[in-house]
């Protein structure tokens, strides 16, 4: 290969890539907090609600997953304002990550609730226990610690592909390396460098979230 | 004898290929033939392209038939690329060259140009309501632009730092997010912002300021002083008539600007 590196080149750039790793982190922040959470109601819905909710969770669901993430993220960002909803382009990226990411947390958690037997429901009614004391603490809790690897890599997935969200001009990591290599036309350099934090950062926020994973859902001895 | 009757018409004719002063002025050629060859693009609307019956139409188009009505002469319309059109005309292929053409040092060396026929630039463009003359009114706005063009490139070094760029993949990327009110200004070309002008949107892309000026010029063979003069006359008196103002506004949405 007869190319030199000129890594130096990026120096002057160092702000755009801070600022591009804070705002991926933001991202995936506020897309994994709300879409476990939604994930969660979505999941209880599908699993114990009546038709009349079951409905609508399900057709959300089958709309994200069998639709592409960046077009989730037009139609939230360039479509909605012709209905006068208009976000601000942080906003629509954090909410497509929402949506995103309960879609897939709903199914995987779903997997997670399926999985509790018959028979901890019932032990839970015989303690007297409410519907909802039965889900949070008999149903729940167990079905997260399972399901708690496949929803790490949901995350992780959801992190990298909030790769796209330069293209609303969220001026997250990529948006970086794309700027970067706009000005200086060093595209390897940018795009090395790039790929190097998002490995670190994909690698970093796994090791974070099994820790969290091991404290969460820990059994009580 | 005969050597001697054939010497003297031998010599005339000789000089005549040789020397610049025996071969007649282009206008005179214009004039005599009663036909102007005018290169025009084909590729590049609104100046000029192929309409649905394959008629050549657009900016350049009408300000040939400008300049070949005013000289009291046939039209033929030569199409030609960015490429070739400069050849076509130092070959004599063609009389005149109205194809977008802007000026640079280059091209000053190896033709000559008449005034400034057409306006092409790069600006900052948004609806009427939104007040914008020059850059440091952007402060506290935001404004749409393609990431790494020359518009990029410009108006991030005159922007105030209280001015929000938002930087977008591709063309059509920046002019979504100005037509779904995501940014309140764009920054682009103004054959651009015709182009959106034409559709006719809820939100009309309006010229506050300029960036960057490159308007178009007609290109002439050197040394061509009186077709330079004739055409440069043409031009002044369509300017101040109107004429060539209703040629931009028909294709570029805009009247023609002061400074033509």
């Amino acid at each position: 290969m007869d190319y030199t590196f000129a890594f130096g080149a990026l120096l002057d750039y160092w702000p755009a890539l801070v600022r591009g790793v804070w705002l991926t982190l933001l991202l995936i922040a506020v897309g994994a907090v709300g879409g476990t959470a939604l994930g969660v109601a979505c999941a209880r819905a599908r699993t114990s609600a009546g038709p009349w909710l079951r409905a609508p969770v399900v057709a959300y669901i089958e709309l994200i997953r069998n639709t592409p993430f960046l077009i989730q993220l037009f139609f939230i960002f360039f479509g909605l304002p012709a209905a006068g909803i208009q976000l601000g382009e942080l906003q629509a990226a954090c909410l497509t990550m929402v949506i995103n990411l309960g879609a897939y947390s709903a199914e995987i958690i779903r997997a997670g609730i399926d999985a509790t037997p018959r028979g901890q429901y019932e032990a839970g009614a015989s303690l007297a226990l409410s519907r909802a004391q039965i889900f949070r603490h008999i149903v729940l809790k167990p079905a997260m610690a399972r399901i708690w690897p496949a929803l790490s890599s949901q995350i992780v997935i959801v992190m990298l592909g909030s790769a796209v969200c330069s293209q609303i001009a969220v001026e997250e990591l990529s948006f970086a390396a794309n700027f970067i290599q706009s000005r200086n036309f060093r595209a390897f350099e940018a795009y090395f460098v790039v790929t190097a934090i998002y490995l670190v950062l994909a690698l970093l926020l796994r090791q974070a979230l099994h820790r969290l994973g091991r404290c969460l859902f820990r059994s009580p001895a | 004898m005969l050597s001697r009757t054939l010497l003297l018409p031998s010599l005339a004719a000789l000089a005549m290929l040789v020397s610049p002063l025996a071969r007649a002025d282009a206008l005179q050629d214009i004039q005599k033939a009663g036909t102007i060859k005018i290169a025009v693009p084909q590729d590049f609307p609104p100046f000029g392209s192929v309409n649905a019956d394959l008629k050549p139409q657009g900016y350049d188009i009408d300000a040939a038939a400008l300049i070949a009505k005013r000289l009291g002469v046939k039209l033929e319309l030569v199409p030609v690329t960015s490429a070739n059109r400069i050849p076509y005309l130092q070959t004599r292929k063609v009389d005149l060259v109205i194809s977008s053409l802007g000026k640079n040092p280059e091209r000053e060396k190896a033709i000559d140009f008449s005034q400034a026929y057409a306006p092409f630039f790069n600006g900052v463009f948004g609806p009427a309501d939104i007040k914008a003359e020059k850059a440091d009114d952007l402060a506290g706005k935001v404004v749409g632009v393609t990431r790494g063009s020359v518009e990029d490139i410009e108006l991030s070094k005159i922007a105030p730092s209280a001015a929000t760029i938002r930087r977008y993949e591709d063309n059509n990327g920046t002019i979504t997010a100005f037509l779904s009110g995501q940014v309140q200004l764009v920054a682009t070309g103004n054959v651009v912002a015709a182009a959106i002008l034409a559709k006719n949107p809820p939100k009309k892309p309006e010229t506050k300021f300029l960036i960057k000026d490159s308007p178009c010029y007609i290109g002439l063979n050197k040394g061509e002083a009186a077709l330079q003069a004739k055409v440069n006359e043409i031009l002044a008196q369509a300017k101040q008539d109107g004429s060539l103002s209703a040629i931009a506004t028909k294709w570029l949405g805009a009247p023609l600007p002061a400074e033509l």
